[in-house]
């Protein structure tokens, strides 16, 4: 593990019954990347995210955060430790407007504040987001790049140490979409440290500086983007052995 | 402190002098009304600190309201009434923290069954040790009036008033907002989702022990089957909820028309209490989803639409 790794996983394995989801995986992301995970539909990365999040306890193996290991934390501590993450569908508080939504990102987290400085600092995160106009909207109100641009905010909003991305991308109509990636990228340009599930793969090349590739549960390729989307098992495990 | 709050704190210190003013009238029936009025506001009130964000519907009041009674009634010849109010409320607090920390993982209906087990099963336990010691009930004399009574549960409202709008102001009313919400996101982003359940419970538990308390002299003679009738625990939901959980002075305006309807219709027709309950509870589920405080919110919105229309 080198210096700057941010995030490691070690044989990370998650047995549902007598299913494997994830089976004794490692990778390593270090400061400033973005690292994509990508894989076929069932192969085992949102449930990896979820270990990492602390959604669900791993079966086996080791997860560290710049070292100090949070394998077997729940996730309220792993989430003030300097994880924050989006999930698959949208979620975000019902009950309160974009603000108070972005807030609540900032005010358990990783960096902690509260009363004015939380709302200021919340302002801020939507200022760069391009939403600061939108601050006192209900949710309810939201178109859905929104909806997902003010739960990006709101994992932003606790400053960090790495940022998960479970498929943030989907769903968006192909103008969202440039919008979309837009935005990841300017995270990229600040320096961010980045998990991102995707099947996107427009978005996968022009984001992710290295990619890990799962299939069933394993990894099964890892290494620089352009490497990783050429190799022929990856290739295989995506569509098949005849094209390959 | 921002100008509409202390606007607020004028307006409820100037309603509590008014209330406070009642016994002056000297008309019993009018005092004993204001005693079971203070009673369900402290109690709805305290009950929608917990339940109105979280959404957890607790029917434990009666028991922690026995549990306070009780405390008064077993202690009242050894130890200084004032005393025994807060003894009531830690007693309240601690089981209604080891309550919270047992259940509050279970979700939804199950923690509905089980407070409503709880009542039940401490009124059974108490039963029990009395048919040991081979006495049925106990009484607890003092000087104590209506009025008396009327002023302490006056006092106690304003506490848990206080205490609700500085929740609502701070981190954990917010955290509390954020798990009513969802609270798979409210633990990632970090919050302590059961401390904070917990947190509330031990408020709601604690004040409904020391109401209980305060109005075990008014009863003289207690046992079991008054101190923790069940029927209270439904009473202070559908009360709550009448009136909305969604602002604090909600559960109040539901308190007071349900009391008034509920002392007439028992004046005059003794056991068609529970109708009412049941209509009430209808009334809300159909007509009033948010309780008054959602109908007056509603029709704020519509107000407000139909003038920028304009």
């Amino acid at each position: 593990m080198m210096a700057n790794t941010v995030i490691s996983l070690r044989g990370a394995t998650k047995q549902f019954g007598g299913l494997v989801a994830v089976d004794n995986v490692s990778f390593d992301v270090r400061e400033h990347e973005v690292l994509g995970l990508i894989g076929p539909n069932g192969s085992g990365k949102s449930t990896t995210l979820n270990l990492i999040s602390g959604a669900l306890p791993a079966t086996d193996g080791e997860i560290s955060l710049r070292g100090g290991t949070i394998t077997g934390l729940p996730a309220r501590a792993i989430a003030r430790k300097g994880v924050s993450r989006t999930f698959q569908l949208v979620r975000l508080l019902p009950s309160m407007n974009v603000l108070e939504n972005v807030m609540a990102g900032g005010v358990f987290g990783h960096r902690r504040r509260w009363g004015q400085s939380a709302e200021r600092h919340a302002m801020q995160v939507l200022e760069m987001i391009g939403m600061a106009d939108k601050a006192k909207s209900h949710v309810g109100q939201l178109t859905y790049i929104d909806t997902k641009r003010v739960e990006l905010a709101r994992a932003l909003s606790g400053e960090p140490e790495v940022l998960l991305l479970d498929e943030w991308l989907a769903g968006l109509n192909p103008t969202e979409l440039t919008e979309g990636i837009d935005l990841i990228h300017r995270l990229r340009d600040e320096g961010r440290t980045i998990i991102l599930v995707e099947h996107v793969m427009d978005a996968i090349r022009s984001l992710c500086d290295n990619c890990v590739v799962m299939s069933s549960g394993k990894k099964i390729a890892e290494g620089s983007t352009d490497d990783v989307l050429s190799d022929p098992e990856v290739i295989r495990a995506y569509l098949g052995d005849d094209d390959a | 402190m921002k100008r509409a709050d202390w606007q607020n704190l004028g307006w409820g210190a100037a309603l509590l002098v008014v209330a406070a003013l009642l016994p002056l009238t000297g008309d019993g029936y009018l005092i004993s009304l204001g005693v079971s009025i203070a009673m369900y506001t402290v109690l709805a009130t305290s009950w929608a600190l917990f339940s109105g964000p979280t959404h957890y519907i607790s029917l434990a009041t009666a028991a922690f309201f026995g549990i306070g009674t009780y405390v008064m009634g077993s202690g009242i010849e050894y130890i200084n009434y004032w005393l025994l109010l807060p003894i009531a409320g830690l007693i309240g607090g601690v089981i209604a923290a080891l309550v919270g920390l047992a259940t509050l993982r279970l979700s939804g209906v199950y923690f509905v069954i089980f407070t409503l087990g709880l009542a039940e099963m401490t009124r059974q336990a108490v039963t029990w040790y009395q048919n040991q010691t081979g006495h049925k009930g106990t009484y607890v004399l003092t000087e104590l009036t209506d009025p008396h009574i009327y002023w302490q549960l006056l006092a106690l409202a304003a506490l848990v008033f206080l205490l609700g709008w500085a929740i609502g102001r701070s981190k954990l009313g917010f955290a509390l907002r954020i798990i009513g919400d969802d609270e798979d996101v409210a633990r990632h982003v970090g919050i302590n989702t059961a401390l904070s359940k917990v947190a509330l419970f031990v408020v709601s538990g604690a004040t409904a022990a020391i109401v209980g308390a305060m109005i075990a002299p008014r009863y003289i003679y207690i046992e079991p089957a008054t101190a923790f009738t069940p029927m209270l625990s439904f009473q202070v939901v559908i009360m709550a909820l009448l009136g909305g959980t969604g602002r604090l002075w909600g559960p109040l305006v539901g308190v007071i028309p349900f009391t008034l309807l509920w002392e007439a219709i028992s004046s005059s027709f003794l056991n068609q209490t529970t109708l009412l309950l049941g209509l009430s509870f209808l009334a809300i589920v159909y007509l009033l989803p948010g309780g008054f405080v959602g109908l007056y919110d509603r029709l704020r919105g519509r107000a407000k639409k139909r003038s920028a229309m304009a």
